[in-house]
């Protein structure tokens, strides 16, 4: 399935694509008031861009100082080259705890690796504890929004979902009552679990510290009930001092929701006594990224979702139409640098309006990224048709001979485009009578 | 009496002689001499906005051959221009591209900050909603788009307003995109359509009658689907009022 085919299915239920979309808007305009209050948000923007730059520029050096800081807190540092490692890591330290339960706050990183299926397959139970996360979980789906997992759901489908699940009263979906039922059903996962796991919003090589923002305080609740931490986290998201951090929560919630920050900025300095810390360092296809001048920007990411509220195509296609773990925009360009490119048809998701580049927090040029892509696709996508269409209109625009010929046959074929995809609900542009060079010609010239 | 090169893009050319012309006439009585080079055609946009980078290249090598020795040249499109202006300098090593970057100006633009137009004696009696289109606002800078924390401003909003008994009307969203988008139109028709007949319905909704635009292409795919459902709404180029060619 590729984007447009989704996307088509998607649009068919109008009352709900329309809901969709107003509800991600809103998010966009929660997101622009908090914004706008700030005088100095333009140059916040600015800043962490800066800070970014720096950093992805001398990652060996920051990841380096943040391992030895780290080290020495007495956190175990473990290095992943990719998601099959970094899941044989994470299973090798719950084995060692001989854990069978774990839980987990929203990691888009362990999304990204597969891990809950991984350790599934081993025998280990794993509950998703953001609200979001837990409910896409139930259903057995992957979350549609990396910062609104669950986006996609109406409170209606959450309750016959916890009706089936969680015993909750038929036909009972007041927001509060079924938020209350998860948070009960979740306490006894978290009292039960041996090991918890969290991702990294930003990992300080100062301090060797690491924090993770969350609006529900699971992340903390996890750690401090289980005996063994383990966080994964990307190379990229490093950042060098604990001021550098003031920059981004500034930017991270005011761009993900419109808060002024996350309800939970939690610090996670060192082991709990008696209890065991381990961070998971993964590339995963990043350090080749780096390497790549006009992508590499775009692992100055802090997964905020900016970009995929403001998205006029996301939010009338939903996550599901980008088959892709980070959907939106920025998850466009993510699958594109992917080896394995499933996904390449992502480079045309998108008008190419900017509204993401615009939005976005650290001021990563995405829509021209989107672009760069399409040259790639043509190449090794683009059906031998639609190949020769182009280079037919390239022979007819670069020759003035064949360009007055062609207007004259245009005038009577143009309803011909309807084959090469106008699609239904849009009458085809009829052409002048008259150009307007022939209109020059005779009344202008001079 | 200073020298502008008018580039027309094909498809103005082709569908729109009017804006055209619109243009030209509003450039010559402005006392400009409007040359109109006979062997334009495309700037290159659809082939560089499909893949096709190859294509684009030789287009653009034409643009610049023509166009390279005027002081201004102006064209009534945003997104042409904003190819022009903002892409070129990737696709081709030609010394020739600075120069051009800055001679190039869209109509508005060229109205807004060469002219200085502070007066125009035309009249549009009737409500309208102002689109602005994606190119010109977030790659030109016509204006300042809602996502930024910048004063704001916009060039083209500036010139309607100087045009006698115009009502222009707010809109829920004040900068969404059409859908149009080129390429995008006829690769994803389904979404495409869907953001045009959004669009339109937020201007519907704001009692608008006419929906005014700088960039003939959002307006030629919002008129496509306001033609389709026989909706009660015009659009109109922005030159086409500035020059009093509707009234």
């Amino acid at each position: 399935m590729n984007h447009q085919k989704i996307s088509k299915e998607f649009l068919k239920d109008k009352e709900y694509a329309s809901w969709h979309d107003k509800a991600l808007w809103y998010v966009r305009e929660k997101r622009d008031q908090a914004t706008k209050v700030l005088g100095e948000y333009e140059d916040l923007r600015e800043e962490a861009k800066r800070i970014k730059e720096h950093t992805i520029e001398h990652l060996g050096y920051y990841l380096e100082e943040f391992e030895k800081n780290a080290t020495k807190n007495g956190i175990k540092i473990h290095y992943a080259k990719d998601s099959y490692e970094h899941n044989k890591i994470a299973y090798q330290i719950i084995k060692d705890a001989n854990a069978k339960k774990v839980v987990k706050s929203k990691s888009m990183l362990t999304e990204e690796c597969g891990l809950n299926h991984y350790l599934e397959n081993l025998g280990i139970e794993v509950i998703d504890t953001d609200l979001g996360e837990r409910i896409v979980q139930l259903r057995g789906e992957a979350p549609t929004h990396i910062v609104l997992p669950a986006i996609h759901l109406k409170k209606e489908q959450i309750a016959k979902l916890f009706e089936e699940k969680l015993g909750a009263k038929k036909g009972k979906s007041d927001p509060k009552y079924l938020t209350n039922l998860a948070r009960e059903s979740l306490r006894e996962k978290f009292l039960e679990a041996d090991v918890a796991m969290t991702g990294v919003n930003f990992a300080i090589s100062q301090s060797g510290s690491i924090v993770v923002c969350t609006n529900e305080g699971n992340a903390d609740l996890g750690v401090s009930l289980a005996k063994v931490h383990i966080a994964s986290m990307g190379i990229e998201k490093v950042i060098p001092t604990i001021s550098d951090l003031g920059v981004f929560t500034r930017l991270l919630a005011r761009s993900a929701t419109g808060q002024a920050i996350t309800t939970y900025t939690s610090h996670f300095n060192a082991p709990q006594k008696g209890k065991e810390f381990h961070i998971i360092i993964v590339d995963n296809g990043r350090s080749k990224i780096i390497k790549d001048k006009t992508h590499k920007n775009s692992l100055h990411c802090i997964r905020c979702g900016a970009c995929l509220n403001t998205c006029p195509i996301y939010r009338r296609s939903g996550g599901k139409s980008y088959s892709y773990t980070i959907p939106g925009p920025i998850g466009s360009i993510l699958a594109n640098t992917k080896d394995n490119k499933n996904q390449a048809d992502l480079a045309f998701a998108s008008t190419l309006c900017g509204s993401c580049t615009d939005v976005c927090p650290v001021k990563i040029d995405i829509h021209s990224q989107l672009l760069s892509f399409r040259k790639e696709y043509i190449s090794s996508h683009e059906s031998w048709y639609k190949k020769i269409f182009y280079k037919l209109l390239y022979k007819i625009l670069s020759n003035q001979r064949l360009y007055t010929i062609f207007l004259k046959l245009y005038y009577h074929l143009y309803p011909l485009i309807k084959y090469i995809g106008w699609g239904e609900g849009r009458d085809i542009p009829k052409p002048a009578k008259k150009s307007f060079k022939e209109i020059y010609r005779s009344r202008y010239e001079k | 009496m200073k020298k502008v090169g008018l580039f027309i893009p094909c498809y103005i050319d082709t569908i729109y002689p009017n804006v055209a012309e619109a243009t030209y006439k509003l450039l010559t009585d402005l006392g400009f001499d409007v040359e109109y080079p006979l062997d334009q055609s495309c700037c290159g946009q659809p082939f560089l906005n499909s893949g096709y980078e190859d294509e684009a290249k030789s287009l653009a090598k034409k643009f610049i051959d023509l166009f390279s020795k005027y002081e201004y040249i102006v064209a009534p499109s945003a997104s042409c221009v904003s190819t022009i202006k903002n892409r070129y300098k990737d696709l081709i090593d030609d010394d020739r591209v600075s120069k051009i970057e800055k001679s190039i100006f869209e109509i508005c633009e060229f109205l807004h900050d060469e002219v200085r137009l502070e007066s125009i004696d035309v009249s549009f009696p009737y409500r309208v909603g102002f689109h602005q289109s994606c190119h010109g606002l977030r790659e030109l800078n016509l204006g300042v788009s809602s996502e930024l924390s910048k004063p704001y401003y916009s060039k083209a909003r500036s010139l309607l307003e100087l045009v006698k008994d115009i009502k222009i009307v707010d809109l829920k969203r004040a900068d969404e995109c059409c859908g149009f988008g080129g390429t995008f139109s006829i690769k994803e028709p389904e979404i495409s359509i869907q953001m045009g007949k959004d669009r339109i319905e937020d201007h519907l909704s704001s009692n608008a009658e006419y929906i005014v635009g700088y960039d003939s292409s959002c307006l030629m795919h919002m008129q496509g689907i306001i033609d389709h459902d026989k909706l009660k709404i015009k659009t109109a180029h922005i030159v086409e009022i500035l020059s009093g060619m509707i009234k």
